[in-house]
């Protein structure tokens, strides 16, 4: 056991990189998510029948299926029938569509808990549609499917592990590949997990900031988001002190 | 007024103050309709909830509609302001035919305030906020002006003190006053209030009523579907009594409550009043 080498293995350019591409596909597959994720939400939500079938069909596959069946799937059987991608573009497309799948439902439900007399309060002081759409409902909508986005978030950098069986250069498949050249597990997989350890927390806080922006009363005394250390621990008290 | 059904009749008659029977109120002076109703139609599925209900109102007038609940009075005034469509007849806005402006709608909707049983705040953004919203996106105001235009409207509305308070932090009353200042702010030519104060506890309904009442007062052109009969009395004009999706009645106001009013509303009126 050696920290010195933990700390070689923490700053050396494999692990940077390993740890980057983490972070690139958790960045791409997350914005790649919400968008599929808000083209269905409004599918759904435009109540065409035959979108709705074409929707239905992708949400029954892809939530019907483990993501690392999708992962292997697209990477290994589509090339049979001629269409190929490379590694990271099959990592990359197969967690945004799986990550789609549940955006939509996260979207959707904030779309609809902006009831519906907010719209015709809003159309009724002479805004258009749009407007009632950008300046009273995706406000509201934004403040309540933070929290799960958020979490969707978390969820997706650690499930970016699993695109090293398709061998994508990243954080797990890195530590993996250095130890089994020198047996040194424990060094390696360590530095991995602080890795992983510090991109969640960067996230953590991220979200925070975002949750504190979005509260209308956050100049308030009294308001309150959970701490750092609740957010990290999950261990979010509601302060009942009304 | 007779005990006929007038839902078809294009009711012209001035209308009257009760205590203000021999001076001519602000409403008769002016003599052009500010809206004119014409044998509207609305169904929703197979059920008629509009049949061919007609109304006039002049400029300045206090219009109440009374009738029990689900007789169309909720209806008649969201598609007054095109948030429902009608299915036939006419609607004429300062003469103008606003029946079938689809793309348009929101157009005449700047110039019809419109006040809900439920209050409708918009729960992200402050009193001042909701107050100053339309009027900026809308209107093009800038902020400081919308700010000094909602410090006026909720002094009007006497909650001077409540500008940053947001609306979970409000009672019913102020909320619903939050609400009619809103409105206000659109400078409207005309005010709906579809059941104002029927979601508030009972010592709240009269801060409500009596600042519609100074509204109506300062001549303010209303329509106000209510079961507030105290209201009417006070600040109607004309009173309109619906029963299933027709205008079984439009009397003025002395002689409703003189007591030339019909058998079906003399039954409601009965009823609401126990």
């Amino acid at each position: 056991m050696s920290l010195d080498l933990v700390f070689d293995y923490l700053v050396s350019p494999v692990f940077l990189r390993g740890a980057l591409m983490t972070l690139l596909i958790t960045v791409c597959s997350l914005f790649f998510g919400v968008l599929t994720g808000l083209v269905i939400a409004l599918v759904q939500e435009t109540r065409s029948k035959a979108g709705n079938m074409v929707v239905l069909v992708y949400l029954w596959l892809f939530r019907g299926t483990p993501v690392l069946f999708q992962i292997i799937f697209i990477y290994n059987v589509l090339p049979s029938f001629g269409i190929r991608f490379t590694a990271f573009t099959s990592a990359v497309l197969a967690l945004s569509l799986n990550e789609g799948a549940y955006m939509a439902e996260i979207l959707r439900s904030g779309l609809q808990a902006v009831k519906k007399g907010q719209r015709t309060a809003g159309l009724a002081l002479g805004m258009t549609g749009a407007q009632v759409m950008r300046l009273v409902v995706l406000p509201q909508a934004a403040r309540i499917v933070l929290p799960p986005i958020g979490n969707q978030m978390i969820g997706m950098l650690k499930l970016s592990a699993l695109v090293s069986v398709v061998a994508v250069e990243e954080l797990l498949l890195v530590a993996n590949q250095v130890a089994s050249a020198n047996f040194r597990y424990f060094e390696a997989l360590t530095a991995a997990g602080l890795y992983y350890l510090a991109l969640t927390t960067v996230f953590m806080v991220l979200q925070g900031m975002m949750e504190r922006s979005l509260d209308p009363k956050r100049r308030r005394v009294g308001s309150r988001t959970p701490t750092l250390m609740e957010r990290l621990t999950g261990s979010m008290v509601r302060a009942s002190v009304r | 007024m007779t005990a006929a059904p007038l839902s078809t009749a294009v009711l012209t008659t001035p209308p009257r103050k009760a205590d203000a029977m021999t001076t001519p109120t602000r409403a008769e002076l002016k003599s052009k309709p500010l809206v004119e109703v014409m044998a509207i139609d609305k169904s929703f599925g197979p059920s008629r909830v509009l049949k061919q209900c007609s109304l006039d109102v002049r400029t300045g007038e206090t219009v109440v509609m009374i009738g029990p609940s689900g007789s169309g009075k909720s209806t008649f005034l969201r598609c007054l302001n095109l948030l429902e469509p009608v299915d036939g007849g006419n609607i004429f806005f300062e003469g103008r035919d606003i029946t079938r402006e689809r793309d348009k709608a929101h157009l005449v909707r700047r110039e019809i305030g419109m006040v809900f049983q439920s209050f409708e705040l918009f729960s992200h953004l402050s009193a001042a906020e909701n107050i100053m919203l339309a009027p900026m996106n809308v209107l093009g105001l800038s902020r400081l002006d919308a700010h000094d235009l909602a410090t006026e409207l909720l002094g009007k509305v006497r909650i001077p003190d409540k500008a940053d308070a947001f609306p979970d932090e409000l009672s019913g009353g102020q909320q619903q006053r939050v609400a009619i200042a809103r409105a206000l702010a659109m400078k409207p030519k005309m005010m709906l209030y579809d059941e104002p104060t029927s979601a508030l506890d009972p010592e709240m309904i009269r801060e409500v009523l009596d600042v519609m009442a100074d509204l109506s007062a300062e001549g303010m052109t209303s329509i106000v579907v209510t079961h507030e009969m105290g209201f009417a009395r006070r600040a109607a004009d004309r009173i309109v009594f619906m029963e299933s999706g027709e205008i079984i009645e439009a009397a003025t106001s002395e002689a409703f409550f003189g007591g030339s009013v019909g058998e079906r509303a003399r039954r409601f009126l009965d009823q609401i009043l126990h």
